[in-house]
């Protein structure tokens, strides 16, 4: 069990997937996640799952709402233009409180834009890019173990909050080979198991008529009163998620650092190298890397600023788009400056400590 | 005293929502009386679209889901294929079923999903105060064309049955109506076969009700039914145009 197989991101996530016992895959096919279902066609029969090649992003989220309104582990995925599809479907599955995994594997944008990674998607993820007043816990990996690691995670953390978890990655991690260490399977017990916990809402008709009821998957209220609860009521689980889960990791933090940078996904992995080559040129230079992009690890940003760090530096593929929860976290307390690339660029190692010699 | 007539078992105790004269009512009744008859209740899941028959969750006493509009079919085939041991039925209107979820029945359809479609025509957007629909006829006035439907410049209607019959997958198709006590007669049969081959796993069943909506047709409710036998009938013809049980059973 405990040997790595090297595999590509996209095919670690869905096989980390049905690890974690999701037996119920819906998608569209789109580069460069195309390996994630192709994976699943393969393996979902081998295991007794359902795979279904929707006729579109829009169905297939709309597939996933229908599953797991009867509480079964279900997941989606594709990239930055299926995901902007599968929106309408995100916001309903938000409203009707119920658990789903999505991945994205985050492609240069506007529009149909390209098929090299990028963080272009990440207003869009933290935003809630669909209608109405709700959150999804966003989970972003940096290396390919990460990824896979967070199929299992966001399983558990959908189950447990009834909440849409998005895993946003890109097209670099989905398509890169790295060794991976995978979780043990479930059983096919635990799984039924795992259902059971949902029995009190969802739908499972129920043979024996005196043990029948009438569950209803809903975010239809036309009285703004009862309305105005439920979205309070969902507001109470996302200040227990913020209190909660927030997840980050803290790179080469000393009281030395003299720049604390911020990246995350791939831009983050690109940072740690520019960090280690400033390291042994004797410059100490810090990063935070959210995990969780919501709920936002603001006070880990707050509390990593020591009394050396001069300036805060934001690193993402895109125009600027995690900078402003940046900004928030600290508030005004430092300047914040910025390195971006886009349209499905990547900086490299060299610019990024070119930047970051710049302006220390 | 012997009870001749009742309320379905499948239909719970809440007031219907629907205008006077409404063919709803009756569509729901027929749903419920044919779960009620196959002993279906206990097993069956259904998904209300967007439209007039929004809170049919409210009126059907099985697990029911909300659908966003037209996506009801996809969230049946994850229903549907989640607990492939539960039987599954969508009820939708024509702007639902025909206009922003075409792509969703179509493949349904196609997939030969094992569920069944309850499909409401009544040739307009009830809900939102009677704009034109797929199914809208030629000349007819809506509040969205209110011209009437220039169907040089829009189209002609859909007809929703003849389309999903060219598709190999389907079981049984047939289009029905609400518009006399004969007419309902005859669809009851027709919703009670639907619903038995859903119950025996037959495959992807779907009725179509030629229906009434008297308000934003603007027409008492007995001249809406003449209306609607004068003018939708003679486009959509009634009748059966998928019966794979024929071949199977060799009748
Ligand atoms: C995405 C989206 N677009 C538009 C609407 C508004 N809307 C609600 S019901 C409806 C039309 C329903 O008409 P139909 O399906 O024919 O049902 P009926 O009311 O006639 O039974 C529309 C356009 C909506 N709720 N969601
Ligand atoms: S608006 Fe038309 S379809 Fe809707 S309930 Fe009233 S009569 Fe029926
Ligand atoms: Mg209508």
């Amino acid at each position: 069990m405990a040997d790595k197989v090297l595999m590509k991101g996209n095919e670690a996530i869905a096989e980390a997937a049905l690890r974690a016992g999701c037996r119920l895959y819906f998608a569209y096919p789109i580069t460069p996640q195309s390996e994630l279902i192709e994976y699943m066609s393969k393996m979902m029969p081998k295991v007794g799952g359902t795979f279904v090649q929707s006729e579109s992003e829009i169905a297939a989220i709309n597939m996933v709402y229908g599953a797991s309104g009867c509480g079964k582990r279900v997941m989606t995925s594709s990239s930055s233009p299926g995901i902007s599809l599968k929106q309408e479907g995100i916001s309903y599955i938000s409203g009707a409180s119920l658990p789903a995994v999505v991945v994205n594997v985050v492609r240069g944008g506007p529009g149909l834009g390209d098929i090299q990674p990028a963080q272009g998607d990440y207003y869009q993820a933290t935003r809630g890019g669909g209608h109405g007043d709700y959150r999804n816990i966003v989970l972003a990996p940096s290396t390919v173990q990460e990824f896979a690691d967070m199929a299992p995670l966001a399983f558990d953390l959908a189950d447990k909050y009834r909440i849409v978890v998005l895993i946003l990655s890109d097209g670099l991690i989905g398509q890169m080979m790295e060794p991976v260490e995978f979780q043990p399977a479930k059983t096919e017990e635990e799984i039924e198991e795992l259902g059971k916990q949902h029995e009190s809402w969802c739908m499972h008709p129920n043979e024996d008529e005196p043990n029948h009821h009438h569950h209803i998957i809903n975010s239809l209220e036309l009285d703004p009163n009862v309305l105005s609860d439920l979205v309070l009521n969902l507001e109470k689980k996302y200040i227990e998620i913020e209190k909660t889960e927030i997840r980050f990791e803290k790179y080469n933090i000393s009281p030395d650092n003299e720049i604390l940078c911020v990246a995350y996904g791939t831009a983050a992995r690109i940072t740690k190298s520019a960090i280690d080559e400033l390291k042994k040129e004797g410059k100490s230079i810090g990063l935070i890397r959210p995990i969780t992009l919501w709920p936002f690890p603001s006070e880990a940003i707050k509390q990593a600023i020591n009394q050396n760090v001069k300036k805060i530096l934001t690193l993402e593929l895109n125009l600027g788009q995690m900078i402003d929860d940046v900004r928030l976290a600290i508030e005004g307390k430092l300047p914040v400056d910025f390195m971006g690339r886009v349209g499905g660029l990547v900086f490299s190692p060299e610019e990024v400590k070119a930047k970051i010699e710049e302006i220390l | 005293m012997e009870i001749i007539a009742t309320r379905p078992k499948s239909l719970t105790k809440a007031q219907f929502t629907y205008c006077p004269g409404c063919t709803h009512g009756i569509s729901h009744r027929l749903v419920a009386e044919a779960m009620d008859e196959l002993g279906m209740r206990n097993k069956t899941m259904g998904v209300c679209p967007v439209g007039c028959s929004v809170l049919a969750y409210n009126f059907f006493d099985c697990d029911m889901a909300e659908a966003a509009h037209g996506r009801a079919p996809a969230l049946a085939t994850g229903m549907k294929r989640a607990r492939p041991d539960m039987h599954v039925f969508t009820y939708q209107g024509d702007g639902d079923l025909i206009a922003i979820g075409t792509a969703e029945i179509v493949h349904a359809a196609n997939r030969g999903e094992h569920f069944s479609v309850f499909f409401v025509n009544n040739a307009i957007y009830g809900m939102t105060g009677g704009q034109m629909a797929p199914t809208t006829l030629p000349g007819m006035k809506t509040t969205t064309s209110p011209y009437g439907r220039d169907e040089k410049d829009i189209g002609y209607p859909i007809r929703a049955c003849e389309l999903l019959a060219t598709l190999e997958a389907p079981y049984y198709i047939e289009r029905v109506s609400l518009l006399s006590p004969q007419h309902v007669i005859k669809a009851k049969k027709a919703v009670y076969k639907a619903m038995k081959f859903n119950k025996e796993e037959r495959g992807f069943t779907f009725i179509e009700f030629v229906s009434t909506c008297p308000t934003n047709w603007g027409y008492e409710p007995m001249k809406a039914f003449e209306w609607a036998k004068e003018n939708m009938l003679p486009f959509f013809k009634l009748g059966v145009f998928k019966d794979k049980s024929i071949e199977e059973e060799g009748k």
